[in-house]
């Protein structure tokens, strides 16, 4: 046994594997769906409790990060988280039934048990934009990262100038969150919902965000560029026309936001699928001032 | 380092040593169109099977570290309720005979990454602690560009590493494991004329090198011609297969798959290695693609080997074994793509030849 060029690793007790390591790269927390509300025809807000009550009190996330949901046998997908981040409790997810899991999600009831990893990447950088206005432009599901930095800024409202929403989705029935803006508009913010094709029941106003984020920029003038920090998500046209039209306004590179989205599998940077050149979206993102992401071929 | 001289015969005994834990070496597994020589690493059972004179293998050693499919985990499910287990990664030794340097530097690159960085891989991890490497200078073949790549040697990463100078090998050692096997063969110091002749091995070998791919300034290079016509020449005739990740000592992406089991009371968590050139790489749920293009798909592959890498870990990924090229059903060779995206033709024996267009 001298000529072992290295000893045997010793064999653990509890016999092959082992359940529930926290040093293993395949950690993951067991939660269960709490709460499903349906919010339009394909997405859903899930409800998201850890079953561990010391881990539900330890886990703590900053706003624009992401946990990868796990259903054993399914498949594991990385969402945004979409609550509060300082509101303890339920975490919160607002999915589309899209993809393999998202459309098992789509079928399952409260109390199902899922697997919860994370949080994981880079956030919003909020409590650097005190004093700073807010301007959060969303179109479709990009409201669903944005909505945990919102209620961050609406949970600290006073330490920040005024905020500003402008929200796009494609249809009225489209909309997410409906039931929450007299809720966000109790807070002294400006929020401006537009849709690409009104219908019947449809006041609002029609058209693209672009049009109502010039009348926005027009109206604040030189002021924007000394105290404005932008956050933009959306789907990956939007990107270009929103942030060029910001920067023409005189908003600084480094204080307009983007958050990307990325096909992952591991969410810890090793499988490489959310890489942008070898920039991973999951460490180094999702999250990026426009200047990285500018600087990121073929990021936006 | 220590170095030491041992006659030919004597690695036969030194095999015999080593031969308790399991051997990986290259073997011989058949011939090619051309009749030549297909060499692979694999389990070796005898010294005799072992061909050490081998020029290069069709596969790199990448599958004993990061084998091609791989439990993550299991769960047993239970009506609502589950519980997920994960492998100990308890790992036998396993010693390495032969491996060349190229080999030897992209797993020292793979360690960047997988063992070195946030959260680590811990079954990467177990593999490599396990590993027993003995190195084998080699002869270039036609493909090799690991000399532009700064790959054609190695500082790190092996127990002992051999030299073949006739009829004895000059020995490296870098680790106390491999002087404890020296001391049980015949070995001696090497004397004024070992030294003379292994600087004349390693001299004559470098002067073999024929491939040559200019990596100055590349990373720039690369940003710079993001947008070249040269892309899209070569996207045009890449397959999108996959084959260049398959052999490549250094690709490492992943995609994971969950299946149930046909009992419903369990369930696998399974990795396999992917290749960023398939089609569906970069394809998102609800049908964005991200690279939907070949060429965009070929493009990214040495964006991420060549300026990504770069830009993270101040090295290439690329140890420039010319596998991939070898290996490309459409005869794509990592030298010629990065010489027609630098608009030049490949710089074959010192000519260079700027681009018609």
């Amino acid at each position: 046994m001298t000529n072992r060029v290295t000893p045997y690793d010793t064999p653990g007790r509890h016999g092959r594997c082992r359940a529930g390591d926290p040093a293993s790269f395949e950690s993951s927390f067991q939660a269960e769906i709490t709460n499903i509300y349906s919010l339009t025809a394909r997405e859903k807000l899930y409800q998201i409790q850890l079953v561990d009550q010391e881990e539900r009190n330890r886990f703590m996330f900053r706003p624009g990060q992401f946990v990868m949901l796990e259903i054993p046998g399914i498949g594991e997908a990385p969402f945004s988280i979409s609550s509060s981040p300082l509101r303890h409790g339920n975490l919160e997810l607002c999915i589309r039934a899209v993809g393999n899991l998202t459309n098992f999600l789509d079928r399952v009831r409260r109390g199902c048990s899922v697997g919860i990893s994370g949080p994981f990447g880079t956030h919003f950088p909020v409590e650097n934009m005190h004093g700073q206005d807010i301007l959060l432009i969303a179109g479709g599901l990009g409201i669903v990262p944005l909505r945990s930095p919102l209620w961050e800024v609406l949970d600290n409202r006073n330490r920040y100038g005024t905020v500003d929403i402008i929200y796009g989705a494609k249809r009225p029935v489209e909309l997410l969150f409906t039931y929450q803006y007299e809720e966000w508009r109790q807070f002294d913010i400006n929020l401006q919902i537009t849709v690409d094709q009104g219908d019947k029941d449809w006041h609002g106003s029609v058209g693209l965000i672009t049009e109502i984020l010039k009348e926005r920029l027009n109206r604040d003038g030189d002021a924007l560029a000394a105290k404005t920090c932008a956050i933009v998500c959306g789907p990956p046209v939007m990107f270009h026309f929103v942030c060029d039209m910001l920067i023409k306004a005189g908003i600084p590179m480094q204080k307009i936001f983007v958050s990307l989205e990325r096909r992952m599998h591991c969410g810890r940077g090793k499988c490489c699928r959310c890489n942008i050149g070898s920039t991973y979206t999951c460490l180094d993102g999702p999250v990026f001032d426009y200047w990285s992401a500018m600087n990121l071929k073929e990021a936006i | 380092m220590i170095f030491k001289v041992f006659k030919k015969k004597e690695l036969a005994a030194l095999y015999e040593l080593l031969a308790v834990n399991a051997v990986v070496g290259p073997v011989r597994k058949g011939t090619d169109r051309h009749n030549q020589p297909l060499n692979d690493f694999a389990r070796v059972y005898s010294f005799a099977d072992l061909a050490l004179d081998y020029s290069t293998t069709v596969h790199s050693p990448k599958r004993f570290v990061l084998p091609y499919r791989k439990d993550l985990a299991r769960f047993t499910v239970n009506e609502q309720k589950w519980r997920k287990e994960t492998d100990l990664d308890t790992e036998r030794p396993v010693v390495f005979f032969g491996m060349h340097a190229c080999d030897i530097n992209a797993l020292n690159k793979l360690d960047k990454v997988l063992a070195e960085s946030v959260y680590p891989v811990s079954s990467y991890i177990r593999k490599r602690r396990n590993m027993f490497i003995i190195g084998l200078n080699c002869r270039p073949s036609p493909q090799c560009f690991c000399r532009s790549m700064g790959t054609d040697s190695v500082l790190h990463g092996y127990d002992m590493f051999l030299t073949d100078l006739g009829d004895k090998y000059f020995a490296e050692i870098s680790s106390v494991t491999a002087f404890n096997f020296l001391q049980q063969i015949k070995c001696r110091d090497p004397g004024p004329g070992d030294e003379r002749q292994y600087e004349a091995v390693t001299a004559e070998k470098t002067a073999r090198f024929t491939t040559e791919v200019d990596t100055s300034d590349l990373t720039k290079i690369l940003d710079l011609e993001f947008y070249s016509p040269a892309w899209d020449r070569w996207g045009r005739k890449c397959l999108s297969c996959g084959t260049c990740a398959n052999v490549c000592p250094t690709c490492y992406c992943y995609g994971v798959e969950e299946s149930v089991d046909l009992n419903l009371q369990e369930a696998h968590k399974t990795r396999f290695l992917y290749s960023c050139n398939l089609h569906d790489f970069a394809k998102v749920a609800g049908g964005h693609n991200f690279r939907p293009l070949a060429s965009t798909r070929l493009k990214y592959r040495y964006y991420h080997k060549h300026r990504g890498f770069v830009e993270a870990f101040e090295e290439s990924l690329c140890v420039g074994c010319g596998r991939c090229g070898a290996a490309c059903l459409a005869g794509i060779t990592p030298p010629e793509v990065i010489a027609d995206v630098r608009g030049k033709k490949k710089c074959v024996h010192g000519r260079e030849e700027k681009h018609d267009e």
